[in-house]
């Protein structure tokens, strides 16, 4: 390759025009903004809404303990999110993987169909097939009954409790349902796209050695699409922290999550400070399961 | 082939599950009664199907006239956003693709950390920017925040199609006496349309579907369509109008998605 040819549009200064537009675009509406929130946290702030003088009063403020309740609860919700999706995602991709290549493309494009409609119209959807009077309700009834019964009879206990008031609708269950929903693409995708890859005759020499089905898929399958899972977690645990739709619109005030906390403070509360210090904590629980799983890919790598 | 009845059987309930709320979005846009959100009466008569909400929407009734005022201004938000987040996106991967130096590495760092962000994130510091700067949120806070978060999905999107870019075509093009800019606009822009045109498209999806960032810094009474539709009352009686319209958008999305096909392959993916 001869470089000289391309020298004269490659010097500093042709590199810092091309760099430019994005660079400092980026530079003003999300790395500034994002030194704004940090220093945000260490002010007070003010009856009118805005941001007062200097003072960790916001910090202490968070002592509160509501909020590592919501904040366990939106770890919490996330995981069951994740494990869910994944649950799901692995098998589908799988089969989809399985398939001959002239269906496979057409599986997987049928997996991304959900986002030609909106989200939020898809969640609406979502509200009125769990609306008290809906089919979903009844069979939730039924299986909460029984369920019920069964606890009762087990431990001996005299009375059943009352669930009659029972509701999916506002709920966490309608919460983790509809997120996985949502996210059920995105894990489908990446663990796919590893899996296309996967040289299915291992499975078959495994089979050939007197491995069960279940423990070929274990042993040399899920190894083998690794990457594909990982990046499936993030793309599912990393929304599901910073979800705010979803038990905005279905979970009621059973399901508040850091999310609604933030847009409640900042919006409705107008305390800028005090959503400032929860964003700091969402970026924290993002960050933190981001760099260990970077610190694992590292260590992997050297192995 | 064999012993994939299980994954086949968990791929069929993936599917049934992403596709039962879609086909409910069709049928809701066509219920007779708004209030009461079902098929049917008091007495449990059938009462059939409505076309109602078509012609509402259609004819821009008054009933409608703030949710299609809201669509107009999702899609004028979600054009501009993606011409200015093409050309941003664009000079993002041309310069992450020709350079290595540490500026490079930073301006990797700006163009990738807003993907692993999560929304609301983004939301929020952008408001808190406003705030700092004393601006007032309206259209042009909505617009900047899309192009903010569409620029690092187009300049990611374009980074892949210049991964396969023979850079010896362009070192043809001098060598034929092109200028730069000749070279740049006749021979490398369009090798990478593909590639843009699949980031804008990306972009659009994205912008239009936003109702996260969008609601942090859209201000009072300036509603896209997806901020709008959140904020509907439990009990609107135009609810069956939102679902009309969805299916419209549906099937125009399905149009574009095979023309787009049709004419030159491009995948037509949504990878958030």
């Amino acid at each position: 390759m001869s470089d000289t040819a391309l020298k004269p549009f490659r010097s500093k200064w042709h590199e810092r025009f091309v760099t430019a537009p994005s660079f400092l675009w980026l530079l003003l509406f999300f790395a500034i903004p994002a030194v704004i929130v940090l220093s945000f946290t260490f002010h007070g702030h003010t009856a009118n809404g805005g941001v007062g003088e200097w003072s960790l009063s916001t910090w202490r403020e968070l002592v509160d303990p509501d909020y590592p309740v919501i904040v366990w609860r939106t770890i919490r919700v996330s995981l069951e999110v994740t494990f869910w999706s994944i649950l799901l995602a692995l098998p589908s991709a799988y089969a989809i993987a399985k398939l001959p290549k002239k269906w496979r493309a057409i599986v997987a494009g049928s997996i991304m169909l959900p986002f030609w409609t909106s989200f939020v119209v898809r969640v609406f959807a979502w509200k009125q097939m769990l609306h008290p009077n809906g089919w979903l309700q009844s069979c939730y009834m039924g299986f909460l009954y029984a369920k019920t019964w069964l606890v009762c009879w087990f431990t001996g206990s005299p009375g059943m409790p009352d669930i009659s008031t029972v509701t999916i609708l506002d709920s966490e269950l309608a919460v983790v349902l509809v997120s996985v929903y949502s996210f059920l693409p995105f894990a489908i995708m990446p663990i796919y796209t590893a899996a296309e890859k996967f040289d299915f005759s291992l499975i078959e020499a495994a089979r050939d050695l007197g491995a069960s089905s279940f423990y070929a898929f274990r042993k040399i399958f899920i190894p083998g699409i690794k990457t594909g899972i990982s990046s499936a977690i993030l793309m599912v645990f990393i929304p599901a922290i910073g979800s705010y739709v979803i038990p905005q619109m279905l979970g009621g005030t059973n399901c508040v999550l850091i999310g609604n906390k933030i847009f409640m403070r900042a919006i409705q509360n107008r305390n800028i400070p005090h959503a400032a210090a929860l964003a700091t904590l969402m970026a924290i629980s993002v960050l933190v399961p981001m760099l260990i799983a970077w610190w694992a890919q590292k260590k992997g790598k050297k192995q | 082939m064999k012993r994939t009845y299980f994954s086949t059987f968990v791929l069929a309930l993936s599917l049934l599950f992403l596709y039962v709320p879609i086909v409910l979005v069709i049928v809701y846009g066509f219920i007779p009664n708004g209030v009461s959100m079902s098929f049917f009466g008091a007495k449990g008569e059938f009462l059939g199907f409505s076309t109602k909400w078509y012609s509402m929407i259609f004819s821009n009734a008054r009933a409608v006239k703030d949710l299609m005022q809201s669509f107009w201004l999702s899609l004028t938000i979600g054009g501009l956003a993606t011409v200015i987040s093409c050309v941003i996106g664009t000079t993002a991967a041309l310069a992450l693709h020709r350079w290595k130096s540490r500026l490079q590495t930073v301006h990797h760092a700006l163009v990738y950390t807003p993907l692993i962000m999560p929304d609301i994130l983004i939301g929020i510091s952008l408001l808190m920017l406003f705030v700092a700067c004393g601006v007032d949120c309206g259209f042009w806070t909505i617009l900047i925040a899309h192009v903010t978060f569409c620029v690092s999905y187009v300049a990611m999107t374009v980074l892949a199609r210049l991964q396969d870019f023979d850079d010896r075509i362009i070192e043809a093009a001098y060598d034929l006496g092109a200028s730069p800019l000749y070279a740049f606009f006749k021979v490398e822009l369009p090798i990478l349309m593909p590639g843009i045109i699949a980031g804008g498209l990306l972009a659009f999806t994205l912008s239009i579907d936003d109702v996260v960032i969008t609601s942090f810094v859209n201000g009072a009474g300036t509603n896209t369509f997806p901020t709008y539709v959140s904020s509907m009352v439990k009990h609107s009686r135009n609810l069956p109008a939102v679902f009309a319209l969805s299916t419209l958008m549906l099937l125009g999305t399905g149009l574009l998605v095979t023309l787009s096909k049709l004419i030159g392959g491009v995948d037509f993916k949504k990878g958030k």
